[in-house]
């Protein structure tokens, strides 16, 4: 008894809020080009950043905050892993070793794998991709080492202090724009030098878009690896 | 005949059949690579809405790493669903 009376309850209380958010939506003219942000952004990107994505000059140059903090955010992440599953001493502790197609396989395709994603966080400004996406394929090729082999790990020596110095990178550029522009993250290699201007849709353009972007993309690929490499290590007593 | 529609009304069927699957399957193993087909669907999903750079990423987090890091963790635990008390099928539970 109770129970029905509860759900009812909540059946009514279900109606009472969708009646409102549909009044509130009824006055939403839906399928109408109200988009004047982002048209503004399509007619201006080439002038304003020099960038023939638009995406990737949204997310670097006109957003380029919200994209440290997004960076911000994914370093977090790896530090609370990081943080959870520490110990003084590591090791990879698998016993079975991946079968001859893997292993064949994933040193064949490593080279390529590590090369697509390069490519994709280099040509960010040109085509479809960005850090985020090549640092992830350069993380999953690190991946297919750790499945294939037992004893495998990353270069810890390099994979650190690399992952730091990127993230230290992306504020310098920051910092830089604020010192010869106005305000942080000012596109200063485009907007103050104009380089790349004769060559709009080649590699060397974009402003600072190619430079924050493999910054993005060594951290990213670092980063998520060195996620991998904990949570596949296990203490070792002595 | 244009087809591109009824691809991806297909492909959400694909979505929406392994995401069901990922949830009611007690092995978790198999319900792991249920949750990175959910993403595989997405991600071919998103290239035919023309987001191919949210493609790429969704393809390598969510169906490659994501997925990777569960399987990790269920080899770290325990690979079956504990069976407590039989549980009715979603079609009850709703």
């Amino acid at each position: 008894m109770v129970s029905v009376l509860k759900r009812s309850l909540a059946i009514i209380t279900l109606l009472i809020i969708g009646y409102w958010l549909a009044q509130g939506l009824a006055g939403v003219p839906f399928g109408q080009d109200r988009m004047l942000v982002g048209k503004y952004y399509l007619e201006n990107v080439k002038a304003q950043t020099g960038a023939v994505n638009a995406v990737t000059a949204i997310v670097v140059n006109y957003r380029g905050f919200d994209t440290l903090g997004e960076v911000t955010v994914l370093f977090i992440a790896s530090t609370g892993v990081g943080a959870l599953l520490w110990r003084r001493k590591k090791k990879r502790t698998a016993k079975t070793e991946g079968s001859v197609v893997l292993r064949t396989g994933s040193e064949l395709l490593f080279p390529f794998i590590l090369m697509f994603g390069t490519y994709i966080f280099i040509h960010g400004h040109l085509t479809p991709g960005g850090g985020f996406p090549g640092g992830a394929t350069i993380a999953t090729a690190f991946l297919i080492l750790y499945m294939a082999f037992v004893d495998y790990e990353i270069p810890h020596r390099l994979f650190e202090p690399l992952e730091g110095l990127a993230g230290m990178g992306y504020v310098l550029v920051g910092l830089i724009g604020l010192a010869i522009g106005s305000y942080f993250l000012f596109d200063w290699i485009w907007q103050t030098w104009h380089w790349g201007a004769a060559n709009l849709g080649r590699l060397f353009s974009g402003g600072f878009i190619p430079v924050i972007y493999t910054l993005i993309g060594l951290k990213v690929g670092t980063e998520l690896s060195g996620i991998v490499d904990s949570m596949l290590t296990e203490e070792v007593r002595e | 005949m244009n087809c591109i529609p009824c691809a991806e009304y297909i492909i959400v069927a694909l979505m929406i059949g392994s995401a069901i699957l990922a949830v009611e399957w007690r092995d978790l193993l198999a319900a792991a690579v249920g949750m990175a087909a959910v993403s595989l669907f997405a991600s071919i999903l998103f290239f035919l809405l023309q987001a191919p750079d949210v493609a790429m990423t969704e393809a390598a987090i969510g169906a490659a790493l994501s997925g990777a890091v569960v399987i990790f963790a269920i080899k770290r635990t325990q690979r079956f669903e504990t069976e407590e008390e039989e549980r009715p099928g979603w079609w009850i539970r709703w």
